[in-house]
């Protein structure tokens, strides 16, 4: 049950990205360039997507999920400074090459080589992330 | 209205109603790094299965649909590999460091008003925008 659920959830997610064209690295950057010629379509999928995710977590209230088990723990409320620098990192990559983790997943079977590049050095740098992570901390705190 | 920007709602809304699904059927946040970084760094192997179901979806819906719904769509992503290998490890480190990306901290976490969401969201935007305007607008190479 658990994967079928997976499976649709990640239908719907991968059939919404290619229709959004959020696949579209042309339109990510586009809605980011407010220098150049500004494609406000992120703006219209963003929209869309948290309308459903408002009335699901209201209908989290009191409940428990359908496979059984609990819904998420509330959103903690502290900021830290690994928030900040690895949105600021993956801000960086995304603006460089407009794919962000979900497109460049749903567009694997036509996005051709640079495609596959992109996802293996995705895989590589999250693989590499805790390492990455603590020498951040470890130069916040010496400075 | 640009019919663009209503393919973008239409596609939008589908992509809450994964994430809906996801969060009422299997209790879980719909975080697409989350998902594949736990499959790929071994920090997810109690819910194997269900990763490797999310991924097959959503790799494998634009697969058989792309023909049918959309065949003129393309990446369009850059051919220069250097800037393809220099944001994909941008991208793979920075949404595990912030434990988040476009869909975990911006779709579900904004909709459920965490601060934490709502503060990643605004820096991965602003960096983004502040990386394309140096890189296209003043240094010109992307």
């Amino acid at each position: 049950m658990r994967g079928v659920l997976a499976a649709l959830a990640g239908i719907l997610f991968g059939t919404g990205l290619l229709i959004s064209g959020m696949t579209d690295t042309t339109k990510v950057q586009g809605w980011l360039d407010v220098f150049g010629q500004w494609d406000p379509t992120l703006a219209f999928v963003m929209g869309g997507a948290i309308l459903p995710m408002l009335i699901a977590w209201r209908f989290t209230r009191n409940r428990e999920p359908l496979v059984g088990g609990q819904f998420p723990a509330p959103p903690r409320p502290e900021l830290d400074r690994r928030l900040v620098a690895g949105s600021v990192l993956f801000g960086m990559g995304w603006g460089l090459a407009g794919l962000c983790p979900g497109p460049a997943m749903a567009s694997l079977s036509f996005g051709g080589t640079g495609g596959v590049i992109f996802l293996v050095a995705m895989v590589a740098g999250m693989i590499a992330a805790p390492k990455v992570g603590t020498q951040l901390d470890r130069i916040a705190n010496a400075t | 209205m640009n019919p663009e920007w209503i393919w973008g709602l239409v596609g939008g809304l589908l992509i809450g109603l994964g994430g809906a699904v996801f969060l009422l059927g299997n209790g879980r946040v719909m975080g697409a790094s989350g998902i594949l970084g736990g499959l790929v760094d071994g920090t997810g192997k109690g819910n194997l299965g269900e990763r490797l179901a999310f991924i097959a979806g959503v790799i494998g819906a634009p697969l058989v649909l792309r023909p049918l719904i959309a065949p003129q769509s393309e990446t369009h992503l850059t051919a220069d590999l250097a800037v393809v290998i220099a944001a994909g490890l941008l991208v793979g480190v920075g949404t595990r460091i912030a434990n988040g990306c476009t869909s975990g901290h911006g779709v579900c976490g904004i909709s459920r008003f965490s601060l934490r969401g709502i503060v990643a969201t605004v820096f991965y935007i602003l960096a983004g925008g502040m990386t394309i305007a140096l890189f296209r607008h003043v240094w010109g190479v992307i």
